[in-house]
């Protein structure tokens, strides 16, 4: 395939892993003190344990999976809140497949189907447009996740909807943002990173400009990267040239598809549908300032926390994450996911107690499903 | 959730609503393009770009993409040589009177 087949040469490969072996060996990076590479994204997670890529370089790098997956990162009280929509006998509740699964206190998105919720998985937030032009007589609710990458497509629909004038279509804004949770892993005093690599898609929308305080402020490298295992091994390679030089600076692997200053297309019809909260809760690293993104005033009609007075319209609310579920410390790097309790035991991917086991760029469900031994080799 | 997958824009469905027919490895989905859009809709027809959640979210530059490949290139090369600059210098270490080529892969 265009674009994909030659970004995973394998002779490629081998020249980059003895290039980073080289580096790792100048950074005197051991075993025992490896170099700590925070890979951001849950897809490059996914990539990263695909291709093996973990057990191919050196022993001196350790890759620390980020919070850069959405349905991880989700608060069960959102998920029992999009239940309670999806519930009301008028709404078909639309949702991405890999929602569907995630816990909720009360329960997850498939077990309200099962109770003969009408809710149906969609490829797209068009799908959930087009399902509400034919069904004037529902309540159409897409269930909108996901970082900047998603967040254009729901923005583009709700100004696609307003256009037409669609009463009976809204989203279930869960929206986040990339910059302020990794500011918040920065600040966190237990975290000893050496480098980022930075999400593709993400990029591909907000630019690289957004990370600039990363090399600036916090003097770490970043590189923007895609998805194939040459781009992440030569993001890899990126990153440790910097530290090797003593550069800290966000380059860009992905040029292919990342522009430096994003998509402005993108970016204005986020601009023009959603603002700022000024504070969002995430699963395992609790209220993050000014990391979850509204819908607009203008757009309210548009908003299903303003059409059924549900979520962060209905006042402040908390709900307790289950017990012995360390999916906390795993996304803060803090603990790798075989080392919580209830890895593999009361918690596996046909039955997660934790959102990183339910998705499949979640940590825990990659070490249990490329781990090798479940999990223990990884 | 962020992955998307290159797929080729092969006809324009719907100029008002900028809908574009596009080829994802062979199965062929109705996308928004109005993130690629620049001037002339009709244009887009033969481009390649990366197709996220039934949107064309960003052209895929060839450009860019032949330079990423070019470094890995001459990154492969690079390795060469330079196994053969190290076994080169162990040769001469150990005493061997077998000379051997530095740069035969360059």
């Amino acid at each position: 395939m265009k674009y994909i087949s030659e970004f995973r040469d394998p002779i490629a490969a081998k020249a980059l892993l003895a290039a980073i072996a080289q580096v790792t060996e100048t950074l005197a990076a051991t075993a025992a003190k490896p170099l700590q590479i925070m890979e951001i994204c849950g897809g490059h997670t996914h990539a990263i344990f695909r291709y093996g890529l973990n057990k191919l370089v050196p022993d001196g790098i350790e890759f620390i999976h980020g919070p850069g997956c959405p349905v991880c990162v989700l608060p069960m009280s959102r998920v029992d809140e999009c239940v309670e929509i999806a519930e009301r006998p008028e709404v078909i509740m639309t949702t991405f497949g890999d929602a569907m699964r995630v816990p909720g206190y009360r329960k997850s998105l498939l077990q309200a189907k099962a109770e003969g919720a009408d809710i149906r998985m969609v490829y797209s937030p068009l799908d959930a447009l087009e399902l509400a032009r034919r069904h004037p007589d529902r309540e159409v609710v897409f269930f909108g996740l996901g970082f900047e990458t998603t967040t254009p497509s729901t923005a583009l629909s709700i100004q696609q909807a307003a256009r037409e004038g669609l009463r009976n279509f809204s989203v279930f804004c869960n929206h986040i943002t990339v910059p302020e949770p990794i500011k918040a892993l920065l600040d966190d005093p237990y975290m000893q990173l050496d480098g980022f690599i930075a999400p593709g898609h993400v990029s591909m929308v907000i630019g690289t400009h957004p990370y600039d305080f990363i090399a600036r402020d916090y003097r770490k490298p970043i590189v923007v990267a895609g998805f194939e295992p040459l781009d992440l091994l030569q993001a890899l390679l990126m990153v440790l040239q910097q530290l090797a030089e003593g550069r800290t600076e966000v380059e860009n692997q992905y040029g292919r598809v990342v522009p430096e200053h994003g998509n402005p297309v993108s970016l204005a019809a986020i601009e023009d549908v959603y603002e700022r909260r000024k504070q969002f809760e995430w699963r395992g690293l609790g209220q993050i300032d000014a990391s979850g993104l509204k819908i607009r005033a203008k757009y309210a009609a548009f908003d299903a926390e303003e059409k059924f007075q549900i979520g962060y319209a209905a006042g402040p609310r908390h709900v307790v994450e289950p017990e012995g579920c360390a999916c906390g410390a795993v996304m803060t790097g803090r603990i790798k996911p075989t080392a919580c309790p209830q890895f593999g035991k009361g918690c596996t991917p046909e039955m997660p107690l934790g959102a990183l086991m339910v998705s499949s760029e979640g940590a825990c469900a990659a070490y249990w499903q490329y781990g090798g031994a479940r999990g223990e080799a990884a | 959730m962020c992955l998307g997958i290159p797929g080729q824009i092969v006809a324009i469905t719907d100029v008002a609503r900028q809908m574009a027919m596009a080829d994802v490895s062979g199965v062929r989905r109705e996308v928004n393009v109005a993130c690629i859009v620049e001037g002339d809709i009709d244009a887009l027809v033969g481009e390649w770009a990366l197709i996220h959640v039934g949107f064309a979210m960003s052209r895929i530059d060839e450009a860019e993409a032949a330079a990423t490949l070019e470094a890995l290139r001459d990154l492969g090369e690079a390795q060469e040589t330079l196994q053969a600059m190290r076994e080169g210098q162990q040769a001469l270490q150990s005493g061997s009177s077998t000379p051997v080529a530095g740069g035969a892969g360059a």
